[in-house]
Parts: structure tokens; sequence; C-alpha cells
């Protein structure tokens, strides 16, 4: 029996995302969980078991295959949905080129963009009125101003100078048709919190998040894992580094750090020790000031 | 002037650097910071983060580059939280925006929340969850309406504890004659509120006196800096541990379970909105109003013999009642009040005003039901505090007193005794807008068993 009534840092985090998913279960007729295979992902995943077991898991997975995936995280992603006997629904960046749902800008090599509507479009087919996604706002911050229950119209929009407010633990799921909701269980955890709930847990995650070597050219500032999509060019500098991802996005556009942390206890001392933010190696954020807020208000998640 | 005249913190160790794997548990501290329009609500939270070694070296080089491109240089400590380029360019704050810091005592959440338009609906949403609220008062312009509202809404949502933050401090010479007139023009009105911790604290957010380092220009004050008082304010438990209360969220049904130990599991999944609850407890269903027993409390990590609010458990009961999402268990000492008659406070936060005999849908825990406005009870004059009786409608921004009639009865507690079983929303039909919180009286009625057929 507890001798005192307290719930330390990583309990009261878990007992509010617990919370949130079971109002989502409660609240929505077809809702679906974004699974990338990233750490958010991954604890969005546990906190899903420990708000849903005995049963099943009453919502399937989706994910977003960009074709610009590293390999070992769509690895990861597959095996660890059927670990859970969970649906995985994966709808593909390439297939909707293919049929012209996403039509790329001449020389437009980024998925950044062309993963919008393929989300937008799997949220068509399925009729989901909510997606439960892995996003907090310590990220970034346009992400700072979400809420748990982030509103969409139909055309999937952010509005951020007119969102519900949000009061005590009383979410407003009350959609129109046509209507979305994206939901954030973990709005309220920190980089460091991710990482101590895996450690707490005990859960597995993509081996890249380890400390491995890999061929990688300098772009832009940053070491980037070489790959055939950009292939290096002559005049660029490729070599052998010792190196693991933090965040991870696109294999053309995910930083690498230099690190020797091999463990998930060597993951927790870098972030304590380090002096940058997750994000500054997503080449994607640094585009502009509002590079997230523009793509939220087109209805990226 | 660039506010950061310090040397650059990338040369000195982080905080979390110093404390390495902070030991667990760590406690988390909510809070606020409200104020009106140039209080120096965002450049309070950029000096705290700032100071406390929180900022990162890309988060310092992304306002390094605003600087030269919409501040003539000069850093501006609010742009790390006006995250919307519609804020940066009014520079002004438009929604409520969270950050975290930690620091080894403790882990900070802290809502800003915009002190100008949608101000009540704003500092609602950021202030409903907090366990300390910040007042900013600029030191020149005093007490103004903006910080009586503030105050008001801060103890009609029983916010434990509260700091008046009094800012600018530089600008009036940091003097002690002013911050005391300040204090005393609160010391007027705080004591018609249900305010019960209040601290006074001196500073300038611009300059970083007294926010994370005490200030050589304040000898005559003798307390603690803002995050000194944040890091040792007593918390306490915000939650109520006195009357066992499960709203159920979701029943817990396998449909296929490969276990056959789990063909017959039924279970009430939520979160304990109140109290304790063990095996063996004999606890009252409602709306069913049958009372049986707890068989099991089920968590993914083991069957548990205790839990209490707020943990999220599974409870699987003895007796095979009609129990969904709305239903509420609870313990049957400190019943809980019921009734469809409610008398609450409120904060209108939608430009359509609150009129008498318009319907809405009211959330409670996990229960939707409709209501309709029966009275406007009074309206508060935010200058002088009084109720203004029988009001004609509630605009924007308001604060008053409703009764209301729902569809189907509410099992529920004074807001004072428990938030989480006293507090709703409403949401307009139509528009499914979010356009009130209300916080319930208690109720002159209390559940019971149907009959005493399950009672031994």
């Amino acid at each position: 029996m507890p001798t005192s009534y307290h719930l330390d840092h990583l309990q009261h985090l878990e007992t509010e995302a617990i919370h949130i998913m079971r109002e989502v279960a409660g609240e929505f007729e077809r809702p679906a969980l974004l699974f990338s295979g990233g750490k958010d992902s991954i604890c969005l995943l546990r906190l899903a078991e420990k708000a849903f077991r005995p049963s099943e898991l009453p919502l399937p997975l989706l994910n977003v295959d960009t074709g610009h995936h590293f390999p070992e995280l769509n690895e990861f992603r597959d095996r660890r949905a059927k670990q859970l006997g969970a649906k995985l629904i994966v709808r593909r960046v390439e297939d909707a080129i293919a049929s012209g749902t996403a039509i790329p800008a001449p020389g437009e090599i980024s998925r950044n963009r062309l993963q919008i509507p393929v989300l937008l479009a799997a949220i068509e087919e399925y009729r989901f009125d909510a997606c439960i996604g892995g996003a907090r706002r310590d990220e970034e911050k346009a992400r700072a101003k979400e809420r748990f229950f982030s509103f969409r119209d139909s055309f999937g929009q952010w509005d951020p100078k007119n969102q519900r407010p949000e009061i005590w633990n009383l979410y407003n799921g009350r959609l129109n048709p046509g209507d979305n909701m994206r939901v954030f269980p973990l709005s309220n955890w920190t980089e460091m919190d991710v990482w101590e709930y895996i450690r707490q847990e005990e859960l597995e995650v993509p081996s890249i998040y380890f400390s491995h070597t890999r061929k990688c050219v300098r772009r832009g500032g940053q070491w980037l894992p070489v790959n055939d999509i950009l292939p290096p060019k002559p005049t660029e500098t490729v070599r052998d580094l010792v190196v693991r991802v933090r965040t991870i996005g696109d294999i053309i556009s995910t930083g690498l750090v230099e690190s020797p942390a091999a463990t998930v206890d060597d993951i927790i001392a870098e972030i304590a020790a380090a002096r940058v933010t997750e994000r500054g190696s997503r080449a994607d954020d640094k585009s502009s000031e509002a590079a997230m807020e523009d793509r939220k208000k087109a209805g990226y998640f | 002037m660039s506010v950061l005249a310090s040397p650059s913190p990338s040369s000195a160790p982080s905080v979390l650097a110093a404390l390495g794997t902070p030991p667990l548990p760590v406690d988390i501290l909510r809070f606020n910071t409200c104020g009106s329009v140039d209080d120096g609500k965002s450049t309070l939270i950029g000096r705290l983060l700032y100071d406390s070694k929180s900022l990162m070296e890309d988060q310092l080089e992304a306002l390094e580059r605003s600087a030269d491109i919409t501040g003539g240089g000069a850093i501006n400590l609010a742009n790390l939280t006006d995250g919307l380029r519609a804020e940066r360019e009014q520079g002004i704050t438009i929604d409520v925006a969270y950050r975290y810091f930690a620091t080894p005592r403790r882990k900070f959440i802290i809502a800003d929340t915009p002190g100008h338009v949608q101000y009540t609906r704003n500092m609602v949403t950021g202030a409903s969850n907090a366990n300390v609220s910040i007042i900013l008062v600029d030191a020149r312009l005093g007490v103004i309406e903006q910080s009586r509202r503030h105050t008001a809404i801060a103890s009609l949502l029983r916010i434990p504890h509260l700091v008046v933050a009094v800012n600018k401090m530089d600008l009036v010479g940091w003097s002690e004659a002013r911050f005391n007139e300040i204090r005393e023009q609160f010391e007027t009105f705080l004591p018609r509120l249900d305010i019960k911790d209040v601290k006074f604290i001196p500073i300038s957010a611009l300059n970083g006196d007294n926010v994370v380092t005490p200030s050589g220009n304040t000898p005559w004050y003798p307390g603690p800096t803002l995050l000194g008082h944040l890091e040792g304010v007593h918390i306490g438990s915000d939650w109520n541990l006195n009357g066992f209360r499960l709203p159920v969220q979701w029943v817990n049904r396998p449909n296929n379970p490969t276990d056959a130990q789990l063909h017959d599991f039924r279970g009430f999944s939520g979160q304990i909105a109140g109290g304790i609850v063990r095996t063996g407890q004999k606890v009252l269903v409602m709306p069913a109003g049958l009372v049986t027993t707890v068989k099991e409390i089920w968590t993914y990590d083991g069957s548990v013999a205790e839990a209490f609010c707020p943990q999220s458990v599974t409870l699987v009961l003895a007796d095979d009642i009609d129990t969904s999402r709305g239903s509420m268990i609870v313990g049957l000492d400190n019943p809980a009040g019921t009734g469809t008659e409610l008398h609450a406070k409120i904060c209108w936060m939608h430009s359509r005003p609150l009129e008498r005999g318009k319907k809405y849908f009211l959330k409670h825990t996990t229960s939707t039901v409709q209501a309709v406005v029966t009275e406007l009870v009074h309206r508060l004059n935010i200058e002088t505090l009084d109720p203004e009786p029988a009001p004609a409608a509630l605009a924007m921004n308001d604060l008053g007193e409703i009764r209301l009639r729902t569809a189907k009865p509410l099992y529920y507690d004074g807001y004072a005794v428990n938030r989480l079983t006293g507090s709703f929303i409403l949401i307009e039909q139509g528009t499914n807008a979010t356009v009130a919180a209300g916080m319930l009286l208690p109720s002159h009625e209390v559940v019971k068993p149907e009959s005493d057929d399950f009672m031994i």
C-alpha cells in the first residue's frame, strides 16, 4: 500500500495521457493513432496499452510513408504493430504521386509538404474523426500553442487564433460532419520525460537512436546520412562518423549527432547536458521562423 | 538596450547538466502568468528561461536572427514565447503558450496567458490546472481593471497560490513607497476574494532583478526571488482524497480474448476524480443506484489493492450492473451530491452572450447532457467586486452566477471541495464552441441507493 498518495512527474504525465486516450475512445466513432516508430509514438503505444488493456486497442495505427523513411524505422514500425496485434494502415506518398493526389513542384525533392494531402486523404478514406499524435508542446514554438484536442476543419486546417478553450480536464470533442480532431496526449511531456518513460517502461526503440557508425555528408551545417535520394556531390565532405539520431524525420533532412550513447541511460545523460534543442537537427523547421506554423495550418499533424 | 548584456549562457553549464539525471520523484508545479498588454509577461518568461539556463543555443540563435530582421538588432525575449507569425508582427501574445523547464528542485509547466482580447477565456484556459498564478502589475500604472479581473478569476478558480509580481520597478526608481502603495491597493480588495496565499515581489523582467537572481536594487525587500518562491512554495495535494469518485470513461470488455480468463472480463475504466478505492470496498453505482463491491482494481502493471485520485484505473465489480460512459461509481462515505437543478459560478467566454432560456450541452466529468439556463442570478462588477443582481445577459469575459436545469441528473460536488467533480463546460449547440466554464455550488441532495437490497 502506498504510504503517501502522491504521484511523481512521470506518473502525473502518464495518468493525464491515459485519461486523454480514453476520452478519445469514449467520444469518437472512428479514431486512429498516428504511429511512425519514433520515440514519441512508441510512448503513445504504451499509453494506449495502459488505457485499453486487457481489451484489444480500439483504434488502428496509421502511418504516412514518405518514401524517404529510414529503413530501420519502417522495420521497427511493422514489427511493433504485429507484436501488439494492432491493425496498421500505411499510406505512401509514392502512391499518391503516381495517382495524382499529391503533385510535387518542379524540383521538389522533400516529401515534407507532400505528406499532408496523403494524411488528409487517409482520414477521408477511413472517415477518421480523431487522430492521436505524439506531438509535444516543448518541440517547437507553434506547437507550444496547441491544445490537447486540436480542432481541424474539413480542410484539415488549424486556426491558432480560434482554438477552443481547454479547461480543467474537460475536453470538448463535439464535431460537425467533415470536422476532425487531432489529439496530443503527450502535450505536456518534454524530450527528457519521453526518454525517462522509455527507461521506466523498458521500451524498445529503433536502433538508429543509439550510437552507430555511418557514412555522413556535411550539408547546411549538419551531418546528414549518405543516401541514394540526394547522393553526395564530389564537392561535399563525406566521413565515417559515430553518430545517432535525436529526432527522426526523413533521411534527407535528419541531422545526425556525433554521440557515443549506446544505452537509454547514456541518452538521458546526453540530453541532460545538451546545449541545443531536439529540433535543432531538423532542416525542415529551419527554413523560416514560421515553418511549422505554416505546415500545421495546411493540415500537418 | 539589449537585454542580453550578460555573457552568453552557452559558456555556463545548464542547470540540468549540473544535476545529471534528476533523481525521482520530482514533482511538477504548474503556473500561469497574467497581466495586460505590455506588462511584460512574455519578457518575464523569457527571463526565467534565460537566467535559469533553460534556453538552448539554437533558440538563442533563432532569437538573434529575428532580432536582426524585425527588432533592429535588439533581442526581444518575448519572441521566445510568441510563436505565431501574427504575434511577432503585432508584438502581442494571441493564444495561451506552454513552456517547460526544470531546476534541480522541480519541473515547471508555464501557461503564458495573454491579457488583451479574449483574456478571460485565455486566462481560464491557462489557469484552470495551475498551482500558482502570477499576476503582473506595471509599477507605473498600479492596480488597473485587468489586475482586479485576473485576481477575481484566480479566486473564482480557487488557484491555491497567488504571486503579485510588481514589474518595471526600474521605471519607478526602485521605489519602496511605490511598491507598498501597490500592495495596499491589492489589500483593499483581496479580503473580498477566496485567496489564501499571496506573495508580492518587486521585479524587473527586462533586467532580471529578483526573477532568478536577487537584486541589488531592492535592499528593502527581504523575500525570495520569483524562481526561489516557485521552487519553495508548498503545493501539497491539490487532489481531493476524501470521498471516492470514478466517472466511467470507457467500458473495458475484450471482444475476442485469446485468454480464456478474460472471457467474462467487464471493467470500468476511468481516472479517479476523488478519494481512494480499495478492493473489497462497497461502492454505489449511479445512475443505477445499486451498491456492489469492488472485486478488482485492474491496471496494465498488475492489479492493485488500492488506488487514489488522480490515478487512471479499471474497476471490476462483483455484480453485473448497467454501467456505461457517464456513469459514476462513488464511495459510500462522503456521498456525492446529485440533482438536475444546478447553481453555479460561471465565466462566459463567447461573443454571443448568455441569456435565460437558452439550451446548451453541458459536459461534466465524462457525461454530456442538455442543459437550459433558468436564471441569471448575478453578474460580478469587476470595479467594485459587487454582485449586480438579475442581469439581462452575461457577455464575453463576464463572471457571474446562474441556475441551470439538466435533462438528466449529475453526480457532483461543490467546486470548492473537488475541482474535478465540481466543474463543467457549456458547449453551444450547432457551432460546438466551448462558451463557458462553470463551477458548481454544493447540492442539497446526495446520491443514495435505489433500494437496500444489496446493502449488508
